[in-house]
């Protein structure tokens, strides 16, 4: 007689959901994220109640007062009757001059120190590991109150400039003036100026564009466009006949006539800076916490960066050095031709980050004194009005989406230089 | 769906869970020490000596308020904030009291929620010129760079004032006393604006004090005190007694020298009231007979830690003027002790 015994049932039961591998994983996951809702939730309900019995709700309506304070470097006009808002946006403003300045200057430095790293010649390549090194190991804070220390400390204060015997006298051409509360130089001004474009009415956001400018960037846009079409016809000509014709008097001409006539029709000329009262005036002053922050920076940025171009050449095979050098080019083409369009694609997604860390570096503005986002949203405005904590989460918010911007066009980037495959 | 009823439940569950938070007064005689929130170095107010112990006029505040709560004016821990930090540090909790040089306003009492016990200086808004520079009054200083420490009164004050008398200047904003100091030395700032005690505690730190002229403008009120968190009156009254007591002191002729003779009673009700020889003042808020003893004895009487600390015959020289006793013509005046 032979029993048939019956497939067991596959039957669940509470117990599976810890013993059975099939559904173990899933279980811990779950109580996981319980436990973390459970903390976020608690983290939540903790400060709303806090808030609320010290009787400071979350409320925003502060941005609309009147800020009280005045802002030293202002791209827009901006006075202290206006609101906190706008003060923020100055501030934003000038956490982003810094941030672009900053980057672009690292950039052009880091390439040049990462290159010159590599470099055969003895000297210069100890002295740019020495700079490296230098700037790499000491925290950027320092770099910053260092420079602005020098700044203040070496340079002439206005004062020197003064008196029968100045001790201290303008450069080039009695143009420049350069003292311990920043550098004055030449502004552009017009006497026939077209005026300025009003935007955003009277909002906090509200900003003017000259018109003079986007004259002269339009017909600097035309000439340039121009001038590459002469580019192309002279390609096509050597295509054709093997002979390239002369084109450079084409292009500068086509390059420099017509704006140089733009600029004679709007009446330019330069506001140069002198010497009145306590300070110079007229002139573009270029603040020495603005010139402090930017350098200090660039030069710690730049590197990291130059570590990150050193490592990107050294991940390019030799053999490409060689095999270009057997077809006669020169190491500089090398260089620029053959191993740093292949180096790019190496580079890019570190120099990212670090993009972003000088970006966020620079909201240690405050330590020379430069109002920068945080200096004014989060500096004097929560100082002015006890909202910490919007005017912090605010701040998160909005560097979140300064980084996040810088990553998207860095990314984008990147996709358009990385090794295509096909 | 049931995910969002999920957390409304636990924001609920952690709503109802919030734990009473106990009396200030318990937190320190628990931890032992007061934590004194004071400037992060500002000689005359609130500096470290030579051998880093705190002195000054903020910290006698502190020491007072320490010996009479604790019995121990030593048991201090000092925690040295800037104008920005200030009032944060007193709103989380990290610190008890702050005895900075704080202006009493509005919209800090009411709308930052702290509690101004009383006022320990009564001051104003000055500025400090190089002699050189040849100015005599604040309205010609059109066009000059003003250092200004960030985040505090004297910045509001300083663009009002140019403001209202139609005059342009260039802010420099700086976030500390040292940094101002190492500026405005440098010639990076023609002019230092801060309070008028502040200037005179700065100026007598400099190699040449004869220099530098004070203008004689005083633009604003500065009506200089401790404070507390707003909600704890208990410990405001206890911080804001300790504080009169003091000037009680000077008034009713208690000093640091006589305090312990005067303690073992007198023919002046009030003063032994103070010293607790009669009534229970002491025990009306939870301290002992002798608190207002201990505070007196910490550094002495209010004309006394001034003239130690920032008087007339200190480097720093600064005359009684608005903060002479109510009886000398000034506004120092304490409420009755009864």
């Amino acid at each position: 007689m032979t029993t048939i015994t019956d497939q067991p049932k596959s039957q669940f039961r509470l117990s599976m959901l810890l013993y059975d591998t099939r559904y173990r994983s899933a279980t811990i996951q779950v109580i996981a994220m319980l436990a973390f809702m459970l903390l976020a939730a608690w983290l939540i309900s903790n400060t709303a109640q806090n808030l609320a019995a010290l009787g400071k709700p979350i409320d925003f309506g502060f941005f609309g007062e009147r800020s009280g304070y005045d802002i030293n470097q202002r791209l827009l006009e901006y006075t202290s009757n206006d609101s906190h808002l706008r003060a923020s946006f100055i501030g934003l403003l000038n956490t982003l001059v810094v941030a672009v300045l900053g980057c672009a200057t690292a950039t052009v430095i880091g390439i040049f120190v990462g290159v010159l790293r590599l470099s055969n010649n003895w000297l210069v390549a100890k002295v740019m590991t020495v700079y490296v090194e230098m700037f790499r190991n000491v925290p950027v804070l320092l770099w910053i109150v260092f420079t602005m220390a020098i700044l203040i400390e070496t340079l002439p204060s206005p004062s020197a400039f003064r008196g029968e015997t100045p001790e201290a006298s303008m450069n080039l051409f009695g143009s420049v003036a350069v003292t311990n509360r920043g550098i004055y130089v030449p502004e552009p001004l017009f006497s026939r100026g077209l005026g300025n474009i009003h935007l955003f009415g009277d909002s906090s956001l509200r900003f003017d564009v000259s018109l003079d400018l986007i004259a002269i960037l339009v017909v600097l846009g035309a000439s340039i466009w121009a001038a590459i079409a002469v580019r192309r016809r002279a390609d096509r000509i050597q295509e054709a006949t093997g002979t390239r014709p002369t084109t450079w008097y084409l292009t500068l001409g086509l390059i420099v006539i017509p704006t140089l006539i733009l600029l004679v029709v709007l009446g330019f000329y330069l506001g140069l800076p002198e010497l009145k009262g306590f300070n110079f005036s007229g002139g573009t002053h270029l603040r020495n916490s603005l010139i402090a922050l930017w350098l200090a920076l660039s030069l710690y940025t730049a590197a990291f960066i130059a570590e990150i171009v050193r490592a990107g050449i050294l991940a390019i095979s030799h053999g490409q050095t060689e095999a270009a050098s057997a077809l006669g080019l020169r190491s500089n083409r090398i260089m620029s031709l053959v191993i740093l369009p292949q180096a790019l694609r190496v580079i890019v997604p570190p120099l990212i980050s670090q993009y972003l860390n000088l970006t966020k570096n620079s909201s240690l503005a405050i330590a020379v004194g430069y109002m920068d986002i945080t200096g004014t949203l989060g500096g004097i405005t929560l100082n002015q009005t006890g909202r910490e904590l919007e005017c912090i989460l605010l701040l998160m918010l909005i560097y979140l989406i300064i980084s996040l911007s810088i990553s998207a066009v860095m990314n984008w980037y990147n996709e358009s230089v990385k090794l295509k495959e096909r | 769906m049931k995910k969002t009823v999920f957390i409304g439940a636990l924001t609920v569950a952690g709503l109802a869970a919030g734990a009473a938070a106990a009396g200030t007064m318990d937190d320190v005689k628990t931890r032992g020490k007061l934590n004194c929130g004071v400037t992060t170095g500002l000689v005359g107010f609130a500096a470290p000596d030579a051998s880093g112990e705190w002195k000054g006029f903020d910290v006698a505040v502190c020491r007072a308020v320490a010996a009479a709560v604790l019995g121990d004016p030593a048991a201090v821990e000092f925690v040295p904030t800037t104008g920005k930090t200030r009032f944060t540090a007193l709103a989380s909790g990290e610190v008890d009291l702050l005895a900075r040089n704080t202006t009493w306003t509005f919209s800090r009492d009411v709308d930052l929620k702290f509690t101004f016990t009383g006022v320990n200086y009564y001051d104003g808004q000055g500025f400090m010129v190089p002699k050189e520079l040849g100015v005599s009054s604040a309205k010609d200083l059109d066009g000059a760079t003003v250092c200004i420490q960030t985040g505090t009164t004297t910045e509001l004050n300083l663009a009002d004032f140019f403001r209202a008398n139609n005059i342009s200047y260039e802010p420099v904003p700086i976030e500390t006393n040292a940094e101002a100091q190492q500026q405005y030395l440098a010639g990076a700032c023609d002019v230092y604006t801060t309070d008028a005690s502040g200037l005179a505690a700065t100026r007598a730190t400099f190699e040449n004090p004869a220099d530098h002229v004070l203008l004689p403008e005083i633009i604003s009120k500065e009506p200089l005190g401790p404070l507390v968190r707003h909600g704890d009156d208990e410990w405001a009254d206890i911080v804001r007694w300790t504080l009169y007591a003091l000037v009680a002191a000077e008034e009713m002729g208690i000093s640091s020298a006589n305090v312990e003779e005067l303690s073992k009673g007198t023919n002046n009700p009030e003063i032994n009231r103070i010293l607790g020889t009669e009534g229970n003042l002491g025990e009306m808020f939870g301290l002992d007979a002798e608190w207002a003893k201990r505070a007196i004895m910490a550094g002495g009487n209010y004309g006394e830690v001034f003239a130690t600390n920032i008087g007339e015959n200190t480097p720093i020289g600064l005359a009684r003027g608005l903060n002479a006793q109510w009886k000398d013509g000034g506004l120092q005046y304490a409420p009755p002790f009864r």
